[in-house]
């Protein structure tokens, strides 16, 4: 079993690492600040609702790019409410590839935008797990009597 | 409050904003400076709270007073910011509560036309913490509230 010493160091390293790797930017550092004591599972929550919220997306993009004839206004509409989501929370690597989505749909390239939709399905499912991964940590610190390490 | 000039303790801001997140987000950032925030989810849900509806210049309801600031995003289906903007200014009640505008796209010209029409800053978002105590400070700070 490991010491909360141990528990600790696996968080700084892993969330260091995500830092590292452009997974998360310096927005998920903002979002913890607005955690306190009157609200402590607030990162939780929000990134919960973006989860729901990026796997609705996600289908309704999918949907989009289905049609017979594809409605790239509609396509980009998601991407931008996508675009919206992930930079607020902090996912880095989806909100460059929402950026590239987005030239794709006004180039009105099909080919493009199926290629940018599998590429941004597979940087949200990392980034969801490796975000999964961070909060196990944290609980893990916690339910061991430890504190979360800051990290700024 | 009633009739107090001066000192707001809690300054009350509407918050416009489509997305869901941005809208969670920039109520928390208003509590934690100690805002009172109501939000909408659209132009039209921010008119209507704030009694504005019917192109009417004046205000059928309370809220309109109460109000000491409205932060709305830029890109909102149905009603733009810059359209609830002009709303706004073009009531005679709501003329001269200060208004913000919020975009993701820092995009000159949309800048530009925002501020021409009487916006009093556009910030980019997402907005930080930093951002949030710079409106604070200028717009809802004890000075410049307007008696309810």
């Amino acid at each position: 079993m490991a010491t909360v010493g141990q528990l600790q160091k696996q968080f700084v390293d892993f969330s260091t690492s995500l830092y590292r790797e452009g997974f998360l930017d310096d927005q998920f550092i903002q979002l913890q600040k607005l955690q306190d004591e009157s609200n402590p599972d607030f990162v939780f929550e929000v990134v919960s609702l973006f989860f729901e919220d990026s796997e609705k997306l996600l289908n309704n993009l999918a949907i989009a790019l289905q049609q017979q004839v594809v409605d790239f206004k509609q396509v980009d509409a998601h991407v931008h409410q996508f675009k919206g989501s992930s930079s607020s929370i902090g996912a880095h690597r989806v909100k460059n590839m929402c950026v590239a989505f987005r030239n794709f749909c006004e180039e009105k390239n099909l080919d493009g935008c199926l290629r940018c939709l599998q590429q941004i399905n597979h940087e949200y499912c990392l980034v969801k797990n490796k975000l999964e991964n961070v909060f196990r940590l944290e609980r893990q610190i916690l339910e061991a009597g430890g504190t979360i390490p800051l990290i700024a | 409050m009633d009739g107090a000039v001066g000192f707001v303790e809690e300054p009350h801001v509407l918050a416009v904003d489509d997305n869901l997140i941005d809208r969670i987000l920039v109520e928390k950032l208003l509590k934690n400076s100690s805002c009172k925030v109501t939000t909408a989810e659209n132009g039209q849900r921010a008119l209507e709270y704030l009694g504005l509806v019917e192109n009417n210049q004046t205000s059928s309801n309370d809220n309109a007073s109460k109000v000491n600031m409205i932060i709305t995003d830029y890109c909102m289906p149905g009603m733009t910011g810059y359209e609830l903007l002009k709303k706004i200014k073009e009531s005679s009640v709501m003329k001269d509560v200060p208004v913000v505008i919020m975009s993701s796209e820092n995009v000159p010209t949309r800048i530009n036309k925002c501020l021409e029409e009487g916006a009093e800053m556009f910030m980019l978002k997402p907005l930080k913490f930093s951002d949030v105590k710079k409106l604070r400070c200028q717009f809802l700070c004890s000075s410049t509230v307007r008696a309810s």
